[in-house]
């Protein structure tokens, strides 16, 4: 096991979520999953993180913060998007404002499907993530 | 030449020490929140990890600067435990901990930028205790190492109480705990992003964690002189102390910077201020 998946640090970040999904990732630090049992962190800062959590789906308003955030975070790094919202644009996908999920604008590694999305699911998507990473950082390092 | 060797592990040591005393730390305080908490070694992990990740400098001399602020930390230590006079280890502990604040500085983000400021005032309210501690410390027992201190035949902390009590105050600056973690802005409560740290990655946010493992030690260190007859009961001292930090950062928010300044400043002058008076105008 490399350092990697014994200390994912991540960032979230609020689409245009209804805050179901928001509540259940915030679940996740709560006693009852207690994710930092595996290191995470919630850092709230785009240089310090290496998994990007997005929930909700994207906007006009927000493509620019996304893609920002995105590209702060340094490498390696892994981008899961959480809830329907975030996959695919859920059932606000014809809004007139929507552009879609989060893969509109910035590569996603993991798509997490719930409405919202159970905390059990969340943590199985970061882990996956953490995979994802550990890729990168071979292909990196090679 | 002996105490150049005790300088010398404290450089190699002190890190390990620190070290494990924030994965302690962190499992204490999840604990206290009823979480079971990371594994003991994960401030080494995420040490390690952070050594793998790009390091993006938004100014290029944060680089030099930060580099300084680790090497400075542990001049400090290995400085103390090295034998040099204590006035002078205060200075140059006061150097190694400005370098944070330029390096902080020198990225133009506000967050990082206000995190400097605050940095620089949590400095302004904790270095006159550190130098008033030393001047105690010097009066009491009359020499003015680590080693003749320790080497003295009478405790030096009953005659201290004042600066003992002190120490807990200023130690809440120095360990980064609530309420007086103004500057960093830890992980639960950011209301400035990451603070000092915002605009650090890879390398250099790991040395800005291995510079506060030094911190740690040294300040432990200054415990271990306050208790100068037997080590071990400056290590129980220290660990109480840290217990109390651990709690009270757990169960406060976290205050302005004014209110910071103030106390630290208040404490400083009645309690170590009227010890030191006090030890001048008995001691005649």
């Amino acid at each position: 096991m490399s350092l990697f998946s014994r200390s994912p640090w991540i960032l979230h970040y609020d689409g245009s979520s209804c805050n179901g999904c928001d509540i259940e990732v915030l679940a996740c630090l709560t006693p009852l999953y207690d994710v930092e049992r595996f290191g995470v962190i919630n850092t709230g800062n785009p240089k310090h993180a290496d998994i990007f959590l997005v929930t909700g789906s994207v906007n006009e308003r927000n493509i620019d913060i996304i893609q920002n955030l995105y590209n702060q975070m340094p490498e390696p790094k892994v981008v899961v998007a959480v809830g329907a919202c975030a996959c695919s644009g859920g059932i606000f996908a014809r809004a007139y404002n929507i552009q879609g999920g989060i893969d509109k604008v910035i590569p996603v590694d993991v798509y997490v499907p719930g409405c919202a999305a159970r905390p059990e699911s969340i943590i199985d998507g970061v882990v996956q993530g953490i995979a994802a990473l550990e890729e990168k950082r071979k292909k990196r390092a090679s | 030449m002996n105490t150049a060797i005790y300088g010398l592990l404290f450089v190699v040591l002190a890190p390990l020490f620190g070290g494990l005393l924030a994965g302690v730390d962190r499992r204490v305080s999840a604990r206290m929140q009823s979480r079971i908490g990371p594994p003991l070694l994960q401030p080494f992990y995420d040490v390690g990890k952070l050594l793998q990740k790009t390091t993006r400098q938004v100014n290029p001399v944060a680089g030099p600067l930060l580099l300084g602020h680790v090497v400075f930390m542990a001049a400090t230590g290995a400085l103390l435990l090295g034998g040099t006079d204590l006035i002078f280890v205060a200075f140059v502990f006061a150097l190694a901990a400005l370098f944070l604040v330029l390096a902080a500085g020198s990225a133009n983000s506000p967050y990082s930028f206000t995190g400097a400021e605050r940095e620089l005032i949590v400095l302004l309210a904790s270095e006159p205790f550190f130098i008033l501690m030393m001047a105690g410390v010097c009066k009491v027992s009359g020499v003015s190492t680590f080693g003749d201190v320790l080497a003295y035949p009478q405790w030096v902390a009953p005659q201290l109480p004042g600066i003992l009590i002190a120490f807990l105050i200023v130690a809440t600056i120095k360990l980064r705990k609530s309420p007086f973690d103004i500057s960093t802005s830890h992980h639960p409560h950011q209301e400035l992003v990451s603070g000092l740290t915002t605009d650090m990655s890879g390398r250099l946010l790991a040395y800005v964690e291995v510079a506060h493992w030094y911190e740690s030690a040294i300040l432990c260190a200054f415990m271990v002189l306050l208790f100068n007859r037997s080590w071990p009961i400056g290590l129980v001292a220290f660990g109480i102390a840290y217990a109390l930090e651990v709690l009270v950062d757990n169960s406060t928010s976290r205050a302005k910077w004014q209110l910071v300044l103030r106390s630290t400043w208040a404490a400083t002058l009645v309690l170590c201020g009227g010890n030191v008076l006090a030890l001048f105008v008995i001691g005649r």
